[in-house]
């Protein structure tokens, strides 16, 4: 019964439909299917935050998903919202603060951050703190990130004002 | 890692999935959220043969108030419980604790019934359950059994939930009109496993305790329903009263060494925790002083 499973999905706005087997995992899908390697693989174990995408519109670890769990979801990864444009600000905000050196947690950050975003137009530092604390940078120390989504909240809010 | 080889079965419906389980029984996972159980078969700590995802299964997702109880399904999720004006109204120890369960995107995965199948002992939801009298509700072949949260943990990972059984719901009382809550856990980091964790739920008339429940978590090998509590209900509570308390909460616990926290950091911090609880549901800052963590 180790056989694999159809499954169908919506993946950056297209129809993706493949067999797969059910120890393989979201963010293995994504990389090694379809060639998505934006979605980072850190810890495999939920910790580190770099396989962070989003699922029906919510944040989750592609790690702890199995793929055959993502049958009939809509999934959005780092590629999708970044072609998109939704988070060309957030990006160029990292960019110009230098709220990435190595980049291997980058657009695990960056989903996390545009998630907060999009629920709270204008988080203090400790709210993006919390909303980040399952996101592991290694290189930079998260100042600079904490920096860069406020920067992006402010400039979102004074452009809705 | 990677999680070992497994087949793969999505239940249709509690029936089939009961079905499933009967044929496998301890062969056999439930899958419902995955943020633990996925990480342990991806450390290989286990590796089930059959996993039984019952992730569709709508009619276990939700929250319902009716006459005076709260039915939460098994498969609500910690993001659910977090956001439903319904749990904020009538239980908001759980909203409040939901809110130190792992990260955002764990939270939009997790469920109930799962945590409290899963069972760790550092988790914050059985502590939750305890403190609240919770009942919860198993499907088994041909029968439903309704197991009161006190007996329901058995040891770290262990419950009273048989291989055939499905975790389907929990019931929780509505909590008093005039209760009021603590709850408060140490970690490293915010959303970490707690090193020592208090949800508590008291009713306070008059500077006393009318009724105080203390459920700890990560002071041994289940989460506890402090018979200590007694110690302080009814009385006028003075630095005697309390350290007497804390002497029956001491004998009362059984932490265990880990990465984290040697047994007795783990009875020091209890101890704080208690009086930073006592101290903030009677206003009493003279509680507090000398409870440093």
């Amino acid at each position: 019964m180790t056989t694999a499973v159809a499954i169908s999905l919506s993946v950056n706005g297209e129809r993706v439909e493949a067999n797969v087997l059910p120890r393989l995992n979201l963010a293995d899908f994504l990389r090694e299917h379809l060639k998505l390697t934006g979605t980072h693989v850190g810890c495999e174990h939920g910790v580190c935050g770099a396989c962070t995408v989003r699922v029906n519109g919510d944040i989750v670890r592609s790690c702890l998903l199995l793929a055959v769990q993502a049958h009939n979801a809509t999934v959005e990864t780092i590629e999708g919202v970044s072609d998109s444009g939704e988070i060309a600000d957030l990006q160029s905000a990292f960019r110009e603060r230098n709220a990435l050196q190595c980049g291997f947690c980058t657009p695990g950050m960056l989903m996390a951050a545009q998630d907060l975003l999009k629920q709270s137009s204008c988080p203090d530092r400790e709210q993006i703190r919390e909303h980040l604390s399952g996101n592991y940078c290694r290189c930079t120390g998260y100042q600079a990130v904490i920096d860069a989504i406020e920067t992006t909240a402010r400039a979102r809010a004074e452009r809705l004002s | 890692m990677k999680a070992s080889a497994f087949a793969y079965a999505r239940a249709t419906s509690v029936a089939n999935a009961l079905e499933l389980l009967t044929v496998h029984g301890e062969r056999a996972k439930v899958l419902s959220g995955g943020q633990s159980l996925l990480p342990a078969m991806n450390l290989r700590l286990i590796a089930p043969e059959l996993i039984i995802d019952i992730g569709d299964l709508a009619e276990l997702r939700g929250v319902v108030v009716k006459g005076g109880v709260l039915t939460i399904g098994a498969l609500t999720r910690h993001v659910d419980l977090l956001k439903s004006p319904e749990i904020a109204a009538h239980a908001s120890l759980l909203t409040d604790a939901v809110a130190h369960i792992a990260h955002p995107a764990i939270r939009n995965r997790g469920t109930i019934g799962g945590s409290l199948a899963h069972a760790d002992p550092a988790s914050e939801l059985p502590a939750c359950m305890l403190t609240l009298g919770a009942t919860i509700i198993v499907h088994g072949p041909g029968r439903e059994r309704r197991i009161a949260a006190s007996e329901f943990f058995a040891g770290i990972y262990e419950t009273a939930l048989r291989p055939q059984e499905l975790l389907v719901a929990v019931e929780l009382p509505v909590s008093p009109k005039n209760s009021t809550y603590f709850f408060h856990e140490f970690a490293r980091r915010h959303g970490d496993y707690a090193i020592v964790g208090l949800a508590a739920q008291a009713v306070v008339n008059d500077g006393r305790f009318a009724d105080l429940r203390l459920g700890f978590f990560a002071v041994g090998d289940r989460p506890l329903l402090a018979g200590s509590a007694g110690k302080l209900v009814n009385v006028t509570i003075t630095s005697a009263v309390f350290s007497e308390a804390c002497s029956a909460l001491d004998e009362e616990l059984d932490p265990l060494e880990d990465q984290q926290a040697t047994p007795a950091m783990r009875r020091h911090l209890a101890k704080v925790l208690l009086a930073r609880c006592v101290s903030s549901l009677l206003d009493r800052p003279d509680l507090h002083a000398g409870a440093s963590a």
